[in-house]
């Protein structure tokens, strides 16, 4: 941690960041990172994390099954008078 | 029986499931609803069983990609969409539009997530829980220091690792902005918690991942 007089200290800076990168604000013109090598590459960790992540797990479809069968359990969980109209949907 | 339509007469733009920004894993759940859907909704909420399998072809591949991003298993993430949309189809009368249907989807299928996640005896009880971890699974290690500081490109494979590895509630809260897309507000409405725990909870996550992450790629440094 270290100390930057006039400004916040690493500790103050980190305390803020969840509101800080959470509200959008463009952090890299905060005044403690202006003089703050460490917490730049810190906030540069997050980011590059946060953009990664982007990349993860591709969205995927279920498989085509999978309707049969909630079909199924909602028919089978339909009253008997219902049953008719579940079918010739 | 039928088949579950693979579209409905107003898609939303590029797909379903398009990318906000340059996310292409997301799509925009702050976007107002798509006048064709809230039609379907209604009809669906008085018993249509047609309009039924158009919401779930809407809306089955969000859904099914939290489960198995949640669970990382195809077979128990199929399991837990069939699960959540049986629970829609119990509750979707119940729907009053107090927010976005898709929120409140996700909301259904989270909560059908933690439940079985409660069922596996994992350390997650309660989606209070998973906002409020125990102390001692914070990053109180996390603070920035400059031999934490990860050096080029992440491994996907490391980063997916990681994140399976996540508590609970941090894997979920990481997913639903990180990868999903959602916007705070949204991931607050699905939680049922503030604002400011979701943007904290979220960096919490960050940091964990920061952790874990640097002791792959510099397990050297680890004590």
């Amino acid at each position: 941690m270290t100390d930057h007089p006039g400004t916040m200290n690493c500790a103050e800076f980190q305390a803020q960041l969840p509101e800080l990168i959470g509200s959008g604000a463009n952090t890299s013109d905060h005044p403690h990172l202006r003089s703050c090598e460490r917490c730049r590459a810190f906030l540069a960790d997050l980011e590059t994390i946060a953009e990664a992540a982007r990349q993860l797990f591709p969205s995927v479809e279920p498989s085509e099954k999978l309707w049969a069968r909630i079909e199924s359990a909602i028919r089978d969980e339909a009253p008997e008078d219902t049953q008719d109209s579940l079918t010739q949907s | 029986m039928s088949n579950p339509p693979t579209q409905v007469c107003n898609p939303v733009p590029s797909s379903p499931d398009g990318a906000r920004g340059n996310r292409p894993n997301s799509y925009t759940p702050a976007a107002p609803p798509d006048p064709g859907e809230v039609q379907i909704l209604a009809r669906a909420q008085a018993g249509d069983h047609h309009a039924f399998a158009q919401l779930y072809a809407l809306h089955k591949r969000r859904i099914y990609s939290l489960c198995l991003r949640m669970v990382g298993n195809i077979a128990e993430a199929e399991d837990l969409t069939q699960e959540a949309f049986l629970q829609l189809h119990r509750k979707i009368s119940t729907f009053r539009g107090d927010s976005a249907f898709s929120t409140w989807l996700h909301r259904l299928a989270i909560n059908v997530v933690l439940m079985q996640l409660r069922k596996k005896g994992l350390s997650l009880i309660s989606l209070d829980e998973a906002m409020e971890p125990a102390p001692e699974e914070g990053p109180g290690r996390s603070f920035g220091a400059p031999d934490l500081t990860l050096t080029g490109a992440i491994d996907r494979l490391a980063l997916e690792r990681a994140v399976a590895d996540l508590p609970a509630g941090y894997r979920l809260i990481f997913i639903l902005h990180d990868v999903e897309g959602f916007e705070h507000n949204e991931i607050a409405a699905m939680l049922d918690c503030s604002i400011g725990n979701s943007k904290s909870q979220l960096h919490k996550a960050r940091l964990k991942l920061r952790e874990a992450l640097r002791a792959i790629s510099q397990p050297e440094a680890r004590p």
